[in-house]
């Protein structure tokens, strides 16, 4: 967020921190307005049958502590996630943290398996022609494709063929992470232009070596670009995996629990794990992109 | 002269060793699995006529490539379905895909109506249109653009998928809820491009406007709208997917007794996969058919943009 275009901040060094602060205080302000009005109705309902007048104060504070609020407060939730997060053995059934693990193991599985296929496939497609004509104009297609919209039938499937746990998630997670990874790294792998391919050929390098020594490198921006995008849909892709019915590990299997049973402050404190799940793994992979291209000088 | 019949040679030899290895190949899957055999007959045929029509690049065989290997890939799966017995609660076979998509003709238009039509595009037009008044209406605070979009690009890399559950629980079970899980899912991503769009014009740009003395409208209208446009379409493209994704998970978390989702989770628990699978054919159709439709808009729109000339 640091283009030119972006006006300078009037106090150093604060950049971007006010304004986001105060967006985000806007929201949490919009957000318990919204809280009252929505969770009114059936506070209003229930005085309304033991026929008592509801005063404004005693309506906010009743409307704030629901149990089962339509929209629980911000506090609410903080406190749902404290103690889905903190409040429990990290074994438990109802900690945050034990399904987070569920859900994360799966999604660094899938990853490192779709990366894996996508910087293979993709050097494969760089290399000979025939693949890239014949390969390539489907994987672009396969972008406007609803894959995740499938995920919940992969996991029926393969549990009907006998295949449970981690696997199938993480298959989904590798099929979404792997499109993602491809497309660019075919874009990376041809970034050198013909002045460097010819001092490779100068230096009458073999294949392998132009791979290895030009190639792979000069791909790597677009390899770590592609990995964040990469990251967040399989983290998608293996929630999602985890919403059919039976699954009952896993933040998408809370997800849908707290759905059934109507405990939506359960909905948001997985919602939030999710979130900031997804906001550590792309912060990660941001932290590595920006070792590894410092290192190789590469960092712009 | 010489060296053109080393080359010659060369590429011949070339060639020998290339039939040689396919010839191995199946003699060798004719020994070791004799069932396979047509398969990789089949597998290497279109792999050289491909390699041998790559060889070309023109505009006709660019089109034909990937069409052979389509069908190849489908004929592979027919055969290999057909040859082994695979089960059809495991992996149905295309034909059966293609008998189940025009036995259940009715109920896949249902489906579509309700899911794409109602759900996603009522959805994506809501956010979208949403979206873009958001941006031009931050667009004159500089404070709010550097407060909302650092929030806009952290919340386009979050799983919002997850809200559907809440969504649903409001809105009810029909297609509105579905409208509302993809108007959120779609907001950020097309509101992130409209912003950065409407920083699109450069310094000399502006100030011709200024030099004209157009106010903050014409220069909206004239310039920095037009200009923002490629970066919309950009948006609009990337969260065309991002509906059809919406509308239909948005299903597993209830639905009335038709939609995409639902069809889908009822026919995998009836163990109906052909059906399931002629749902997922209805949904590539429709998200490309989305696609190709906004793309083809953004070139009657954008037609002075470079990336359009060729």
């Amino acid at each position: 967020m640091t283009d030119a275009a972006t006006p300078r901040s009037r106090w150093p060094g604060t950049g971007n921190l006010l304004p986001v602060l105060t967006v985000i205080l806007a929201i949490v302000a919009l957000w318990y307005l919204a809280a009252v009005w929505m969770n009114a109705t059936w506070e209003r309902d229930q005085t309304a049958r033991a026929g008592v007048e509801l005063a404004l104060p005693d309506l906010i504070t009743l409307t704030l502590t629901q149990d089962r609020p339509v929209l629980p407060a911000p506090h609410q939730v903080a406190q749902g996630l404290w103690e889905g997060l903190a409040g429990q053995p990290v074994t438990s059934r109802r900690s945050l943290v034990w399904h987070a693990w569920v859900t994360l193991s799966a999604t660094l599985a899938g990853f490192a398996i779709g990366t894996g296929a996508g910087i293979l496939l993709a050097v494969g497609i760089v290399h000979s022609r025939s693949m890239d004509q014949s390969v390539m104009p489907w994987a672009v297609a396969s972008q406007t494709v609803p894959i995740l919209a499938i995920a919940p039938m992969v996991i029926v499937v393969l549990a009907s063929a006998g295949i449970t746990g981690l696997l199938p998630k993480a298959i989904i997670a590798a099929w979404l992470s792997f499109f993602p990874v491809l497309v660019g790294m075919v874009k990376g792998l041809r970034t050198p232009d013909a002045m460097q391919l010819d001092l490779m050929r100068s230096w009458s390098a073999s294949r392998p070596q132009v791979l290895a020594r030009l190639r792979l490198p000069s791909s790597l921006p677009y390899l770590f670009a592609s990995l964040k995008v990469a990251i967040a849909a399989a983290l998608v892709g293996t929630i999602v995996g985890e919403l059919p019915a039976g699954a009952t590990a896993g933040l998408g299997a809370r997800l849908l629990s707290g759905s059934y049973y109507g405990q939506t402050v359960q909905i948001w404190a997985a919602l939030f794990t999710a979130a900031f799940l997804a906001a550590g793994l792309v912060a990660l992979v941001s932290l590595i992109e920006r070792r590894v291209l410092a290192r190789m000088g590469l960092a712009g | 002269m010489n060296g053109q019949k080393v080359a010659r040679t060369y590429f011949f030899l070339q060639n020998l060793q290339f039939v040689a290895g396919i010839v191995i190949a199946l003699v060798a899957a004719q020994w070791l699995a004799p069932k396979a055999a047509p398969l990789v007959a089949l597998w290497l045929l279109a792999w050289m006529m491909n390699a041998w029509l790559a060889g070309f690049d023109t505009r006709l065989t660019r089109t034909l490539v990937p069409l052979i290997f389509g069908a190849t890939i489908i004929a592979l799966w027919e055969m290999i379905v057909r040859t082994y017995a695979v089960p059809p609660v495991i992996l149905p076979a295309p034909s059966q895909i293609a008998a189940s998509f025009a036995a259940n003709g009715a109920i896949l238009w249902t489906d579509f109506v309700q899911t794409i039509l109602r759900g996603a595009l009522t959805g994506w037009l809501i956010g979208a249109a949403a979206a873009i008044l958001t941006a031009i209406a931050i667009d004159r605070s500089p404070f709010l653009q550097r407060g909302l979009l650092p929030i806009g690009n952290f919340v386009a890399a979050l799983p919002i998928v997850g809200i559907a559950p809440i969504l649903v629980m409001w809105f009810g079970f029909d297609w509105q809820s579905k409208a509302a899980v993809v108007v959120v899912m779609v907001f950020f991503p097309i509101l992130v491009n409209m912003v950065a769009g409407l920083r699109a014009t450069d310094a000399m740009q502006r100030d011709l406007m200024a030099s004209w003395a157009a106010p903050y409208g014409a220069s909206l209208w004239k310039l920095r709208l037009p200009a923002a446009m490629p970066f919309l379409f950009n948006g609009l493209k990337i969260t065309t997917t991002l509906a059809l994704i919406g509308a239909i998970v948005a299903e597993f978390f209830g639905s009335p007794t038709r939609g995409m989702g639902f069809r889908i989770s009822t026919a995998v628990g009836r163990l109906d996969l052909p059906l399931v699978w002629a749902e997922i054919v209805v949904a590539a159709i429709a998200g490309t058919l989305f696609y190709g439709l906004v793309a083809l808009i953004e070139k009657k729109v954008t037609f002075w943009h470079p990336s359009q000339r060729n």
